[in-house]
Formats: C-alpha cells, sequence, structure tokens
C-alpha cells in the first residue's frame, strides 16, 4: 500500500499536495481500494469555496457513493476533466493522473499545523490501526 | 380464506416476546390525541352483497357523457393487444422486484419503454417512469438546479395547473425559488419576460420550463425559448403532451435539455385520476442527475442478452440523502401499457392519432364560430383551444345536463384572470365524431341563447 512522503492526508482518506499556495487533492489508494472500481466522480465547478472538511463532491463505485471532503480551505482552480471519460484513473493511479481538485489555499502556511492534516507516518498508522 | 396475517396466538407470542400486554403500548410514546381512534365501518358485506353495493355506487357515474374535456388527460382509442398484454398475470400482479435481475421480462418491457419515449423525444436516456406528469416536471426542475448548481427556476404560467403546484411543492421551505413567466394575448409565454428574467445576473437561473402545447393548447416557440435559456446558462425542460410529438418537432431536436410529460394519453385509460404515468428523457451528459430507475442493457458471462438496472448510485437506498430523487420506485404496469401501445400503432399509427385529433378540434373551431363563439387566445393549437362563452360556468352546467361534458372551466385554473373567468378549454381527440361535434354546437346554440 502507496503511502507517498510528500503528502498529507485526512481520517478520511483524502490527500493533499502543497503545491506554492496551491493544493492538489485526491483520495488515497486505501480508499479506493476499498470503494472497488470507480465509475464515476463528481466534483464542484472551478471558482467553488470550500471550507476544511467540507463535502465537495461525491465519488461513485461499483458498490457504493461516498462524499468527498476538503482537506483544506480555498477555492477550487481546477478540476481533472479527464476523470468524465475514465474515472477509473482514480483506482490505477490514485496520487498522479486520478487527481481530483487543485484549490487555491486560503492560507497555506497552516497545512503544516493543521490538526485536522496527518504526516505520511501517522497515515500509516492509521491504516495498520485498521 | 383468512386475509389476516396475524392468528391472535401469534400476536401473544410476539407481545410476550417483547414484554408488553398490548400493541398499543408500542404506541404509547405518541399522544393520545394524535393517536387515530376505532374505525367505524359497517358489517363485512358477503361477495353477493358487496358485488351488488361496488354496482349501485358505480352507477353514479356518468359515462353516457359526450366528452369535449382534455386538460391534460385524454381520451384515445386503446386497442384490444394493450389489455391482453396488462392482463397477463406476470405483470399485472408484480410489483417492482426486489432483486430486479431475476425478472428480466420486466426490466425487457422497461428497457424497451425507455427506447420508444427517447425515439418520441429525441432524446438520450429515459427514466423507467415517474408517478405522473407533475411529478416528473418537478423532478425535471430540481434536475436543474443540480445540473447548473444554481437556485432559480422559471416556470410558464401556461403550464399545466398540476404541474406548477406540483413543482411549487418540490420547492417549498428550501433556498430554491420558483417564479412563473407571464402569457401575451394570443396565449404564448412572454419571451421578452423570460429574456429580462435570465438577464438578471445576481439571480442565475437553473431551468426554463415550458409546456408543448401548453395548458391553453397552444403551441409555445419553443426553439427560440430554449436557444435564450441556453445563452444564460440555464438548461430548458419541455412539458410535452406524447400524442402530439407524432406531429410536433422532438423536444431534442429543437433543444430541449430535459422532456418530462403525462404519458396517460398512450394506452392509458381515464379512470378518475389515475394512475398516470410520469415521463421523463434528458440529453445523456445529464445522466446521472436523472432521477429514480434506469434499465440497461447488457451481456452476461455466457455473451448472452440481458437486462440490468444501471446507475444505481444515484437512488436512495444507497446515495441517501445525496441521492438524484427521493423517489425510485416507478409506474411499471402504466408504462408496459404505453409500450404495448406505442408498439401497436407504430409512428404513422400514432401520427393518424394525432392529425385526426388536430383536424377534429379544427372542425369543433369552425362549428363554435358558426354560432359566434370565438377563440380566446389567438396562437396556433393543435387539438384543444379556450374559447369565450357568455356566463361559461352556467353554459358548462347546463351542458352537462344536456350530456356533453364541455371542456374545463379555465377560470378555476386561474382565477385571478379577469380575462379567463368565461373560457372554456375544449379538446376533440380521434374518437371525436362530426356527429359529436354537431349536436354539440346546437346543445351550446340552445345553453347561450
Amino acid at each position: 500500500m502507496q503511502v507517498p512522503d510528500d503528502l498529507r492526508y485526512t481520517p478520511d482518506h483524502e490527500w493533499l499536495r502543497v503545491d506554492g499556495d496551491e493544493a492538489v487533492i485526491g483520495i488515497t489508494e486505501f480508499a479506493a481500494g476499498e470503494l472497488g472500481d470507480v465509475v464515476f466522480v463528481e466534483l464542484p465547478a472551478a471558482g467553488t469555496r470550500l471550507d476544511a472538511a467540507q463535502a465537495f463532491g461525491v465519488i461513485e463505485s461499483v458498490k457504493t457513493a461516498s462524499d468527498l471532503y476538503a482537506p483544506a480551505a480555498g477555492e477550487v482552480v481546477a478540476l481533472n476533466e479527464a476523470l468524465a471519460d475514465r474515472p477509473e484513473l482514480v483506482n490505477d493511479d490514485p496520487y498522479g493522473e486520478g487527481w481530483m481538485i487543485r484549490v487555491r489555499l486560503d492560507d497555506p502556511a497552516a497545512v503544516a499545523g493543521s490538526d485536522r492534516l496527518m504526516d505520511p507516518a501517522a497515515y500509516r498508522s492509521l491504516l495498520e490501526a485498521d | 380464506m383468512t386475509y389476516g396475517p396475524h392468528t391472535t396466538d401469534d400476536r401473544a407470542r410476539m407481545l410476550g416476546a417483547l414484554g408488553i400486554d398490548s400493541v398499543d403500548t408500542l404506541f404509547g410514546d405518541i399522544p393520545a390525541e394524535l393517536r387515530a381512534g376505532g374505525l367505524d365501518l359497517p358489517p363485512a358485506l358477503d361477495e353477493l352483497s358487496l358485488a351488488r353495493r361496488l354496482e349501485d355506487l358505480s352507477r353514479r357515474n356518468r359515462v353516457d357523457l359526450v366528452s369535449f374535456l382534455g386538460a391534460g388527460a385524454y381520451r384515445h382509442h386503446i386497442p384490444a393487444t394493450v389489455d391482453q398484454i396488462l392482463s397477463r398475470g406476470e405483470f399485472y400482479t408484480s410489483y417492482t422486484p426486489y432483486q430486479p435481475e431475476i425478472s428480466q421480462g420486466t426490466l425487457q418491457t422497461i428497457y424497451e419503454y425507455q427506447s420508444l419515449i427517447a425515439e418520441l423525444t429525441g432524446l438520450d436516456v429515459v427514466s423507467a417512469s415517474h408517478y405522473d406528469g407533475a411529478a416528473a416536471t418537478a423532478e425535471a426542475a430540481l434536475m436543474s438546479v443540480r445540473a447548473t448548481r444554481r437556485e432559480r427556476v422559471l416556470i410558464s404560467r401556461a403550464l399545466h395547473s398540476h404541474y406548477r403546484a406540483a413543482t411549487r411543492t418540490y420547492f417549498e421551505g428550501g433556498r430554491l425559488q420558483l417564479e412563473e413567466l407571464p402569457t401575451l394575448a394570443d396565449g404564448t409565454t412572454d419571451l421578452a419576460a423570460l429574456e429580462r428574467e435570465l438577464a438578471d445576473a445576481e439571480r442565475p437561473v437553473a431551468g426554463v420550463v415550458l409546456g408543448q402545447p401548453n395548458a391553453f393548447g397552444i403551441l409555445e416557440p419553443m426553439a427560440e425559448a430554449a436557444r435564450l435559456a441556453h445563452a444564460a446558462g440555464a438548461l430548458f425542460v419541455a412539458a410535452v403532451e406524447p400524442v402530439s410529438l407524432a406531429i410536433l418537432a422532438p423536444p431534442g431536436e429543437y433543444g430541449a435539455d430535459i422532456c418530462v410529460g403525462e404519458g396517460q394519453a398512450l394506452g392509458i385509460a381515464l379512470q378518475y385520476g389515475g394512475p398516470y404515468l410520469g415521463l421523463l428523457a434528458a440529453r445523456a451528459d445529464l445522466v446521472r442527475q436523472v432521477p429514480g430507475r434506469l434499465v440497461g442493457r447488457t451481456t452476461d458471462v455466457d455473451g448472452r442478452r440481458a437486462y440490468v438496472m444501471t446507475l444505481r448510485a444515484r437512488e436512495q437506498d444507497i446515495r441517501r440523502d445525496k441521492a438524484a430523487s427521493n423517489i425510485c420506485t416507478n409506474q411499471a404496469l402504466c408504462a408496459l401499457a404505453a409500450t404495448v401501445y406505442l408498439a401497436t400503432l407504430g409512428p404513422h399509427g400514432l401520427h393518424d392519432v394525432a392529425a385526426l385529433g388536430a383536424a377534429r378540434a379544427a372542425e369543433l373551431e369552425l362549428a363554435l364560430a358558426e354560432i359566434g363563439i370565438a377563440r380566446v387566445h389567438s396562437g396556433a393549437y393543435l387539438n384543444e383551444f379556450a374559447v369565450r362563452v357568455p356566463d361559461a360556468r352556467r353554459a358548462h352546467a347546463e351542458l352537462l345536463e344536456r350530456g356533453f361534458l364541455g371542456g374545463l372551466l379555465l377560470g378555476d385554473w386561474y382565477p385571478d384572470d379577469p380575462g379567463l373567468t368565461d373560457a372554456l378549454l375544449l379538446c376533440a381527440t380521434e374518437i371525436t365524431t362530426a356527429d359529436e361535434i354537431d349536436r354539440f354546437r346546437d346543445a351550446m346554440t340552445e345553453v347561450i341563447s
């Protein structure tokens, strides 16, 4: 199970990759595996404002549908349009081509000190505890 | 044969397991004044007495009337094939199967229904059906809200009164806004008013809903309304009468994103208000927002054709509060009636039904013009139109005494519009005869003299 070292993680199994004052958001390999084959990802429009922990979309698999939660507050600046035709990218490459949205962070500096976001070691422990 | 599922012993055992002494104890948390008292029912009747009682009651129905009433529910000839297939036990007695794929026959009829309605409307995907045209219209308005992430829907005042009322109910109590568009003297929706409302950048519009034909029987400028809606980023919803689609342009052709309608005219008898059939079709890219059930065709592991419930994750048993609709049942038997009706008539037969109705309505208009009764609106119509009759309510009652159902009193739908106080909405279909039209004209002559 991959848990890349350059990402931060939520307890709901979203990941966040900080890139200057922006961040890319997706779901973890563990989450994608639990969901099974992803058939649809509903994402917010560019320009949507998100609060931390706010539901920003829905991911549907052949088994279930789950909400997606924003790891940090910000404004959506881009979404992964490739997922509309190829939702399976979430299963195939959850940390790469399966990314979901890019957000301009309200407070990039706060990400490091966020209570909600875990470092890779903490997330690995969470998975092991499960 | 007993119809009671539980014996006294059964109930005593269950109460014992629960450790209570009566069923009423289960309802103890509900305040006494909110609980129903005992049911005051007459003694049970034997079968013979019951049949006599029902026959007596049925004699109070007026089935002798010559009808010129339409207003959203239409009399058509129903071929014998419809009832013959509907009354097969496999279809007639079954409820939505809980393990649907085991009922391939049921799923196949729903799939065929969806395919026929897709062809009729010129749109890509069709739901497995809804309760009625009003429910389908309200669902389409909500679809436009979800698809655009906007909160304001514009609905024509000339849309069927029940459809507007149902949509208003669906929009109550939340953040959504529903506003009505005015109409012009010709009976069409005021597109200048539509353009003004769409231009309000502070309150962007999710969807625009127009009827075709509308509640006055008038044909709306659908293509232009669709163009205006799309230019403002809104979806366009066409609420159609399905038989008319054999003559009129299919909604997919004039840019409707969603098409809804009342399917009763497709082989479902008029029977005191229902059950009816809600049609809903949409463009393929809106499929995730389509409410209710969808049946798809696939192949099984052995490569055989098979039918399945598809895109189930839109539905409430999986997606809970974020489901596309709070309803995920359908009107399978009525949808089957529509399927058999359309398959029996075929495109040419349906065209004949629509064209004959339009011809009969034109004859009706001419017959009434002979006695000085003129139309209310100047716009084009298909098989239904409004006329102005002096003291319309009294005239309607006197026509009834003479054996004629003289259409709908439009004043009941538009009590605040003085221009419609004396308006009767009249309809003709392929079963209206020239003789009936002549007799109606003569009766009307007596009534208004």
